[in-house]
């Protein structure tokens, strides 16, 4: 139903599980985007171990996100999932590899560069699919009745791709200011220098897909580009333009949590600037939240779990974290 | 050749959740056994039961790991390939999935950090917290997955409108009637599970002369455990059985093999079944007590095949013997239970040779009978995917290709080979080296530096390959 606040809760709780599994498991991925390129392997020690006690929590935001577009728009998780066949399993696959890495890579010795490379190539084409995903999401599909009628390859558009490419430089920017917040160093060195150059990257690169978008489909142009929603949606791009100054600036003064803070900031952005362009499609071009909806029955059983649910995990979270605060140092005990 | 999407779909569910359930089925009893082992240790200060915690723990940390990745294919799979069950179920499955999302996979994912990471790093008795949230959160996890699965079973408290379910009654879509037995069946099955693992490989320490401290308080706990759990998941599994005679009787007669029903049913201990035929080749009962088990009376009536249209049978040339595994499974459970009993009795349970590779050949014991359990109830509830309501076949995605569900089918296939054999490797490796010596905490403070874990999912000194 049109309006109903209880369809906006769930949009919101939706969304959220979408930008936490973003940020979060867009650092972890991230560092595995940086892994062989980092200075020595004890480096990529410390790297791995950064995120070692969180990426499996990290990891369980996805479920959330998907499980959630079940309960509360199944037709939603109907039409896209089957729209993504060949892209999710690209992501499935290398989030096994990357997973497995973790707990294979020291147990190893002589098959240690075995995981090395999962790991990074596991992160790497993870990234890239959910890239793909988002790019092909945002062009739209093709819905026949409540199924998807398109054919197998319909993702596969420049756009897709290009979208891939421009979230390993997202997630490779959050990997590297999580990093220079968690290590000293040589390594924090090398992030400074690695997060300034990425940074250059990430804002061609989201310039380039903000100003593609707009032509996929007249309804997002109209929606920027018309007076008067031209001036009041203009603070979103102004407020990326500071952001990017401060990460800049920080960066150069060498601070150690902000500019992690800024990465995370412009990808909040990022996301706003994305919702602002689909709003209120579920299934762009044409399916809305509201004819998504599952029933209210649903939704309310649903909801009245996910009050108390949601900021308890938030708590803990927060305490799991905690526990594991403070810079990451050299890699101890390893032989 | 023509490739049809809705059978590879089924091969490739079928694959990836058996694959998926081998490891749950080893972790939800595995955490349990952590968490009592680390209460042992918190109550007496005995060193033993630490280190045999954080070599169990090790062992956890892999088989979790593996679970975790083969468990978000579980979450796709059902969008990717049966988006029409997922349209048709969602408004009451999706949030049972979503429960256990929210309520078990998220405990467990921020306590495992700190079970497997944080000993140094928190109070003994946080740490002891983190172990029985880990292994509560497994049981949780378990609670939902069934509960879904057993609506699905036996669907109750929704309406099936314009093709898809609108819930009338929460409380009896979560309870509903096949559910008591499933969780109780399958929750048994998985303690058996560990307890079996557990105690092959105390018996294989026992045969090599090794840390025989740890294996015979391993031996001793698991198998008091299994003596237990073998006649009551028995016991249950009569239960479950009688409850799926009353929801799905044509389930019993093909995993009974009784094509024609009545009463005085024979036993079929052996037979060949034969759809085309509508009969059994080779046949051995035992007179009328299928009708004795089933409704506890010689001359009770038990349902048969014949009465079934054709297209609504399960297929009894799988089911048949799926069910016979699963059954002479558990008599050999029950029958190392009573040995064990008299060789305690006897003092001698720590001595005789051929009693622990008895154990070691049976450890793999709990996942076969978990598979062959779950290929009788899944099978049999062919061709339903909601039991008497949605068929199979109408819950797959219509715009699916055969060729894509074959690539992904193949590309599952050699990954999990490929992972399940470096995983098994490595387990293998870790079990040959063993648990760390006992350290009585002399100087806390100085082991503690001197351990602390920086490792990913991993404890100090346990690089388990040969160096180069």
């Amino acid at each position: 139903m049109e309006g109903s606040l209880l369809t906006l809760a769930w949009v919101a709780i939706i969304g959220f599980a979408v930008f936490m599994y973003v940020l979060m498991d867009g650092f972890d991925l991230g560092i595995g985007i940086l892994y062989p390129f980092a200075p020595s392997e004890e480096a990529r020690d410390v790297m791995m171990n950064s995120v070692a006690p969180v990426w499996d929590f990290n990891e369980t935001w996805l479920i959330l996100g998907g499980a959630g577009l079940f309960a509360a728009f199944p037709i939603a998780y109907a039409i896209v999932l089957p729209a993504m066949y060949l892209p999710l399993l690209l992501m499935l696959i290398a989030l096994i590899f990357r997973g497995v890495a973790f707990e294979f890579r020291f147990k190893a010795r002589t098959s240690r560069h075995v995981w090395n490379k999962a790991f990074f190539l596991g992160s790497l084409l993870a990234t890239f699919a959910q890239g793909v995903v988002l790019g092909s999401f945002i062009q739209g599909i093709e819905v026949q009745g409540r199924n998807f009628a398109g054919g197998m390859l319909d993702w596969l558009t420049p756009f897709s791709l290009f979208c891939g490419l421009a979230l390993i430089a997202g997630y490779a920017l959050l990997g590297s200011t999580w990093l220079v917040w968690r290590t000293i160093g040589r390594l924090q060195d090398w992030c400074f220098r690695t997060a300034r150059r990425l940074l250059i990257v990430v804002l061609v690169m989201v310039g380039i897909v903000s100003l593609w978008t707009p032509f996929l489909e007249p309804a997002i142009a109209q929606r920027w580009f018309s007076v008067p929603n031209i001036l009041l949606l203009s603070p979103v791009p102004l407020m990326v333009a500071v952001l990017a100054f401060g990460l800049w600036r920080s960066l150069d003064e060498g601070r150690e949590v902000l500019p992690f803070a800024f990465a995370m900031g412009l990808f909040a952005l990022s996301y706003l600037g994305l919702a602002i362009s689909l709003w209120p499609m579920l299934i762009p071009p044409r399916i809305t939240v509201w004819e998504a909806a599952s029933p209210p029955e649903t939704q309310v059983f649903l909801l009245i779990g996910m009050a108390f649910l949601i900021p308890t995990i938030l708590v803990y979270t927060a305490y799991s974290y905690w526990v594991f605060r403070g810079k990451v140092t050299g890699a101890i005990g390893y032989h | 050749m023509d490739l049809d999407p809705l059978l590879l779909s089924r091969i490739q569910f079928a694959f990836v959740i058996s694959f998926h359930i081998l490891f749950p089925s080893f972790t939800v009893g595995l955490a349990c056994w952590i968490a009592v082992l680390e209460a042992r240790w918190l109550a007496t200060g005995n060193a033993l039961f630490r280190s045999l915690s954080e070599f169990w723990t090790k062992i956890f940390a892999i088989s979790f790991g593996m679970g975790v990745v083969s468990g978000i294919v579980m979450t796709y799979q059902f969008g990717t390939n049966w988006s029409r069950w997922s349209d048709i179920v969602g408004n009451v499955l999706g949030p049972l999935i979503q429960y256990e999302v929210v309520t078990a996979f998220f405990l467990e994912a921020a306590f495992l950090g700190i079970l497997l990471f944080g000993r140094d790093r928190v109070p003994r008795g946080i740490h002891f917290m983190a172990a029985v949230l880990v292994a509560f959160g497994t049981v949780l996890s378990s609670f939902w997955i069934l509960s879904a699965n057993s609506w699905m079973h036996t669907p109750a408290g929704a309406e099936l409108r314009d093709g898809r379910f609108y819930v009338t009654d929460w409380w009896q879509v979560v309870f509903n009637p096949s559910f008591p037995y499933r969780l109780a069946h399958m929750l048994t099955a998985m303690f058996l599970t560990t307890s079996f693992v557990v105690a092959g490989i105390s018996a294989f320490y026992l045969i090599r002369n090794r840390f025989l401290e740890h294996a015979r308080v391993g031996l001793s706990m698991s198998l008091a455990l299994i003596t237990v759990l073998a006649p009551l998941q028995i016991f249950l599994g009569d239960e479950h059985g009688l409850n799926t005679l009353k929801h799905q009787p044509a389930k019993i007669a093909a995993m009974e093999g009784n094509w024609e029903g009545g009463t005085r049913a024979p036993l079929i201990l052996f037979a060949i079944p034969d759809n085309e035929a509508e009969k059994n080749h080779f046949e051995i009962g035992i007179p009328a007590l299928s009708s004795l088990i089933l409704t506890h009376d010689f001359d009770g009536a038990v349902p048969g095949l014949k009465q079934f249209p054709v297209d609504q049978r399960p297929n009894p040339e799988i089911l048949f013997w799926t069910f016979r595994i699963m059954v002479g499974l558990g008599m050999i459970m029950l029958l190392v239970a009573l040995t064990h009993l008299v060789l305690r009795i006897m003092g001698r349970l720590y001595t005789p040779n051929w009693f622990h590779r008895v154990l070691v050949a049976c450890m793999p014991i709990g996942f076969v009978a978990i598979l062959a359990g779950w290929f009788t109830t899944e099978i049999g509830r062919q061709p339903w995917v909601v039991y008497g309501l949605v068929r199979t076949a109408d819950g797959v995605t219509p715009a699916l290709s055969g060729g894509a569900v074959l690539f992904s089918l193949v590309t599952f296939m050699v990954v999990y080979a490929l992972i399940y054999g470096f995983g098994t490797y490595y387990l293998i490796r870790l079990l040959k080296i063993g648990p760390s010596a006992p350290v009585e905490e002399e100087h806390p403070q100085a082991m503690q530096e001197a351990h602390r874990p920086k490792r990913p999912l991993s404890l100090p000194g346990e690089s388990i390959e040969p160096a180069e």
